[in-house]
């Protein structure tokens, strides 16, 4: 507790009781949790735990049906908040590139920063480029969507997400659909962001990067937080049965 | 004997023949092109995200019924009738006939518009979900959203579709000749009714309308093409190929 308090100085999120429904179904039960500047959580549990259905709620895909998501000191649950001003501070992955096929890569990274932070193309284009180097995209600025390997489609999804300058990165299952010899490069790149103190939320079913580059880890199970705590304490003493039990299943 | 006829008609008519076809190529082109913005309106209108509750959720509600009620009726009525209905409705609310021209053109506009709304529902639902869902998780609003990344594959979508309207429009302005617009077919009428050569004006008319109709369907491949651009794409800088890119981020 007395950990939790200090971190809340430097909290980037943080999310009070929150819960989701879909109709009668509930998929979310009373998380709490915050991520703090700098910080690394990776989110891991099997599938259907709700993992995703977590990070969609935090940048507002998903309407929680209850709690709050406090960002700046603020509830942005509140009427009062602008979903799309909010967003703009969050930087999502999604499993599946969800690259915008009517633009190229470089415009990818572009359009948003233009339409949504009002930068100026020049300035927009620049920062850009510098996210793709960071990717290693630099070279594909005038390719379309349809040209890129899922690998490459991936890193320019980081690069257009980046590009925003989100104080926070959230990533659902980035190298889950992509071909095993392709899951590496992502991986790679995640890794170097993470040494730069990027603030990331990943969700993974990758174990050993997870407790590669995590700070934290959280287990979710049917909804809930089972178990958090850093890489050691969840990977090599796990204290809840169920969470020794799906490690046990992963590793097999 | 009908080809000297044929040829006497052309000779003799030919400014009225062009006259007509200019007024029909004016009413169909401008009528589709209006169509088709009321078509991209309105699909934008009906995807707008219905909140669960709220004032907007009303509006939003009370617009959605306007638009399917505009689109059923004016699907589910012949052309003709319309024509007839908004001409003569128009001189008795404001008591001065409209220009046939103008009336024309407003006809063939609300009643193409009718359709693309439909076309442009189909090709919104056939953008996948997930660019809408990346374009909201970087602070893009629903307006922003449409704009920037789905109506513009949307456009590119609904072209041939559009193309096929502007061609039935071509020859469905044919029913205006009731409310004594001088296009394409009431100048033939007149035609026919000088000289009792009908057989031979209609014939001479059909091939306008063909070759105005078949111009209309290779112009749209040409752009079609256009469109779709280069299939390969320059990867700047000449030392980077796929392969050093890789090399790079793998680290390999
Ligand atoms: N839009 C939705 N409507 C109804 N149920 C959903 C929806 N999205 C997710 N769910 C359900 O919520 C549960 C958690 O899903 P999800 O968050 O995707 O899990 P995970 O990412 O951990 O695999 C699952 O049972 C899933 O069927
Ligand atoms: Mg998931």
């Amino acid at each position: 507790m007395a950990e939790r308090r200090v971190g809340k100085v430097n909290t980037v999120v943080d999310i009070q009781g929150l819960s989701k429904s879909f109709g009668s179904h509930e998929v979310l039960k009373d998380i709490n949790f915050s991520v703090n500047k700098g910080e690394v959580v990776t989110i891991i549990g099997s599938s259907g735990s709700g993992k995703s259905t977590l990070l969609r709620c935090v940048n507002l895909l998903e309407k929680p049906s209850g709690g709050q998501i406090i960002y700046n000191g603020e509830n942005i649950l509140d009427d009062k908040h602008n979903v799309h001003q909010y967003r703009k501070n969050l930087g999502m992955v999604f499993q599946s590139f969800n690259l915008f096929n009517n633009h190229n890569v470089l415009g990818n990274c572009v359009v948003g920063q233009v339409k949504v932070l009002k930068r100026s193309k020049e300035e927009a284009e620049k920062i850009a480029k510098k996210y793709l180097r960071v990717v290693g995209m630099e070279a594909y600025v005038e390719a379309k969507p349809r040209q890129l390997s899922g690998g490459q489609k991936q890193r320019v999804a980081i690069a257009r997400a980046l590009s925003m300058e989100p104080d926070v990165m959230l990533f659902d299952e980035p190298t889950s659909a992509l071909d095993p010899e392709m899951v590496g490069e992502v991986l790679k790149v995640m890794k170097e962001l993470a040494g730069t103190g990027l603030t990331m939320l990943i969700v993974t079913h990758e174990m050993e990067f997870a407790r590669e580059v995590s700070d934290r880890v959280v287990f979710m199970d049917k909804g809930v937080i089972a178990e958090e705590g850093t890489p050691e304490q969840l990977f090599n003493n796990p204290k809840m049965e169920r969470t020794k039990a799906f490690l046990q299943r992963t590793r097999n | 004997m009908s080809i000297e006829w044929i040829i006497r008609i052309v000779v003799e008519y030919w400014p009225m023949f062009l006259r007509g076809a200019g007024v029909t190529l004016v009413i169909a082109l401008i009528g589709t092109v209006f169509g088709a913005l009321i078509g991209l309106l309105s699909g934008i209108l009906r995807t707008i995200p219905i909140p669960e509750n709220g004032p907007k959720r009303l509006l939003l509600k009370i617009v959605n019924f306007l638009l399917s009620a505009y689109i059923e009726f004016f699907r589910g009525t012949p052309m003709i009738v319309q024509a007839m209905v908004i001409f003569y409705g128009a001189a008795m609310a404001f008591g001065y006939q409209m220009d046939p021209l103008i009336a024309g053109i407003v006809i063939v506009s609300i009643n193409t518009g009718a359709y693309m709304a439909e076309i442009v529902r189909g090709g919104i639902i056939s953008v996948d979900p997930g660019q809408y869902e990346a374009a909201q998780a970087i602070g893009m609003n629903h307006l922003q959203t449409m704009m920037n990344v789905v109506l513009p594959q949307v456009i590119r979508n609904i072209l041939p579709a559009t193309g096929n309207q502007f061609i039935i429009n071509i020859k469905d302005t044919a029913v205006l000749s009731v409310i004594s617009i001088s296009e394409l077919f009431f100048q033939t009428n007149s035609i026919a009714g000088n000289n009792f050569r009908y057989f031979e004006s209609f014939f001479v008319v059909c091939i306008i309308y063909f070759i105005m109709t078949y111009t209309v369907t290779l112009i749209l491949r040409y752009i079609e093409r256009r469109m779709d651009g280069p299939e390969n794409y320059v990867v700047a800088g000449e030392m980077d190929t796929a392969e050093d890119i890789k090399r790079k981020t793998t680290g390999a």
